[in-house]
């Protein structure tokens, strides 16, 4: 078969349609296979390239499962302290004001120990992108509860499932910046079916695109899975998250252009 | 000479950053430091220089914002006090570890915990040997007066681009909010961003197309490879210890006992020294303005000729460790000390030299 399409000769310039954008370096990810991080940093960077600002962008990763990130994304890079990128950020963006800044953090590092940071550079309204992926659960550190894993969802540290009593309650950290009058746009998505891949990449680039409006931060959660954390097959874990995660974190936009979004009708 | 003011010792430090091109001023409120933010606000350095001045959420921010800052290449400083310095120990621990310079200025106050917001000089320990985690060390100035205060965030801005480090003023509560005439040093202009670009390519300014890309990090977690992180960050200390040990000898020639002190208990003591040799005592002063690196060989070299030292600080006895390893010999070195925001009077410190090191 490989020698017929060697023969064929069709591995030509013209004929690729889609290829790995060159800000993706080439290095084997450090994620567990069917992870969504892969395809979430992949619709970063293509963003990124589509809109020709490698040059201009600088970027702030989190510790979590995607402490690396910056190994991976072929622009300069700060690695944060845990929960601390957006006061990273902040600082950048200030003395940087015609770099184009973003946030790339996991739901114990936005959501737990990095709430105030999150909320005050959002509260302030400054001037970047925030990418928020939220798997419901500690990935890096083997499992354990985050401030997302769900009512009864089992983790580590929760292992007879998040008992609300006892533990409190997930977070819904996404509407609640969407209320802070320094959002400009808010956002929920999602990166398991190629029709999800879409609309989480219209909304990286319209969150790119209002950084240079100067109006305050564009913050685009993802949704996503772990299939290690959850004990999962990736099939599995993508379907469980269908049934579980999004009737609790509804996707769709909360808030655009600086005015929330109303809710329809169920 | 330069513009003459009377100026607290918050309002020097916090004028001098903006001459000395300072980008960023990242804080938070905290007794006795908050002149420092005040003083910046109100001097619109955003319209003089261009500098940012901004009031975080927590010194966990400040410090973080720091972060951001310096690993962009920016000249960015904050101020705080001892609790609030106790908060930063983690961020200033991430930008050892990834090689970021900034100035730090600590006015401190009495503690251990809420403490009180009068002066003291407790955080010794905390400035000079680390701090936050892991093997890493900054290098500390103490300054004694306002001009000091003045000085040194320049110094201090030279010395953390020189060594790519954090830098920290080891001030205290009375050197922070007393008056004195300074006189201030010509402004130096802010640094363009192409200059930034060109002085710093360590920074992460944004990738150009013929360039790597770059990664500010303290992270790496090949044991082999962080391992060479840590020998490079102590080859850097070695450094720091040859070139830039500072401190100041005042009526060591012919002296036969000693006081060593740093920053206000220095200036305390050479009020003692006037007292006590009035009263025949030959006394000197070595007065350490490097907290780190420490002067150990002029105290080794004041061991071999004097009959004994006296430590005066104002903390329970905490540079006297490093004195001690210094002299290294059986040499009588005593601590006089008082704690919790009281400042010992120079009647006492030489009572406390009689009753310790004369006579003891």
């Amino acid at each position: 078969m490989e020698e017929q399409f060697a023969k064929l000769d069709i591995r030509k310039d013209e004929n690729i349609v889609y290829k790995r954008t060159d800000l993706l370096v080439d290095r084997p990810l450090s994620y567990c296979p069917g992870c969504g991080h892969g395809t979430a940093h992949r619709m970063l960077m293509e963003v990124l390239e589509e809109m020709g600002i490698q040059d201009k962008t600088i970027g702030i990763s989190p510790v979590g499962c995607s402490v690396l990130a910056y190994d991976f994304m072929n622009i300069d890079m700060l690695g944060a302290a845990h929960g601390r990128a957006p006061a990273l950020a902040t600082a950048i963006k200030r003395m940087w004001p015609d770099r184009f800044v973003f946030t790339y953090q996991g739901d114990g590092d936005l959501a737990a120990i990095g709430t105030a940071e999150t909320i005050h550079a959002c509260n302030r309204g400054e001037n970047f992108v925030i990418i928020f992926i939220n798997n419901g659960i500690y990935g890096m550190t083997g499992g354990q509860m985050a401030p997302t894993t769900l009512p009864n969802m089992r983790s580590s540290t929760s292992p007879y499932g998040r008992d609300v009593v006892l533990m409190g309650h997930p977070i819904r950290i996404t509407e609640l910046i969407a209320q802070l009058p320094g959002t400009y746009y808010v956002t929920r998505q999602a990166v398991h079916t190629p029709n999800h891949v879409r609309k989480t990449k219209k909304a990286l680039r319209k969150a790119f695109e209002n950084t240079k409006l100067n109006t305050g931060i564009s913050f685009v959660e993802i949704v996503s899975n772990c299939n290690s954390g959850w004990k999962m097959s990736p099939v599995q874990s993508n379907k469980w998250m269908e049934e579980n995660m999004f009737p609790f974190y509804p996707l769709g936009d909360i808030k655009v252009d600086g005015k929330l979004v109303e809710k329809k009708e169920e | 000479m330069g513009e003459l003011r009377l100026m607290k010792g918050n309002e020097a430090v916090a004028e001098a950053a903006i001459r000395a091109g300072c980008d960023g001023y990242f804080g938070y409120p905290i007794t006795p430091q908050s002149e420092v933010m005040e003083y910046l606000m109100v001097e619109k350095p955003h319209e003089r220089t261009g500098m940012v001045v901004l009031q975080a959420e927590s010194e966990v921010a400040s410090i973080n914002m720091l972060y951001g800052g310096a690993g962009t290449g920016k000249m960015v400083m904050t101020s705080s006090s001892s609790p609030g310095i106790s908060l930063m120990q983690e961020g200033i621990s991430y930008m050892a570890g990834a090689e970021l310079p900034a100035l730090l200025v600590n006015v401190v106050r009495g503690g251990p915990g809420l403490g009180t917001i009068q002066p003291s000089q407790a955080d010794y320990f905390q400035a000079v040997k680390g701090g936050g985690h892991g093997d890493y060390k900054m290098i500390v100035l103490a300054p004694a007066s306002v001009q000091e205060m003045c000085d040194f965030a320049k110094l201090g801005f030279e010395l953390a681009f020189k060594y790519r480090t954090p830098v920290m003023i080891l001030s205290d509560g009375a050197i922070g909010q007393m008056m004195e005439k300074v006189e201030l040093f010509e402004p130096v202009p802010r640094r363009t961003e192409e200059e930034i670009i060109t002085q710093c390519p360590w920074a992460a300014t944004g990738k150009p197309k013929n360039r790597d890309h770059i990664i500010i990090t303290s992270l790496d977690l090949d044991p082999a490879g962080q391992e060479r992180v840590n020998l490079k960050l102590q080859a850097k200390y070695k450094m720091m210890e040859q070139n830039e040990i500072r401190y100041e000898e005042i009526k060591c020639e012919d002296a036969e006992y000693l006081f060593v002190a740093f920053g206000l208990s220095a200036r305390i003591c050479q009020k003692s020294i006037d007292l006590a040799r009035a009263n025949g005592i030959k006394v000197g002063l070595l007065r350490p303005i490097t907290l780190f690196p420490f002067p150990n060989a002029q105290i080794a070299a004041m061991a071999k000729k004097v009959k004994g030292m006296l430590v005066v600080e104002m903390n329970a006895g905490q540079m006297i460790e490093d004195v001690r390893l210094a002299a290294g010999c059986s040499l009588k070195i005593e601590h006089y000390g008082r704690f919790g925001g009281i400042i010992p009077s120079p009647d006492e410190v030489v009572h406390a030299l009689e009753q310790q090191i004369i006579g003891g």
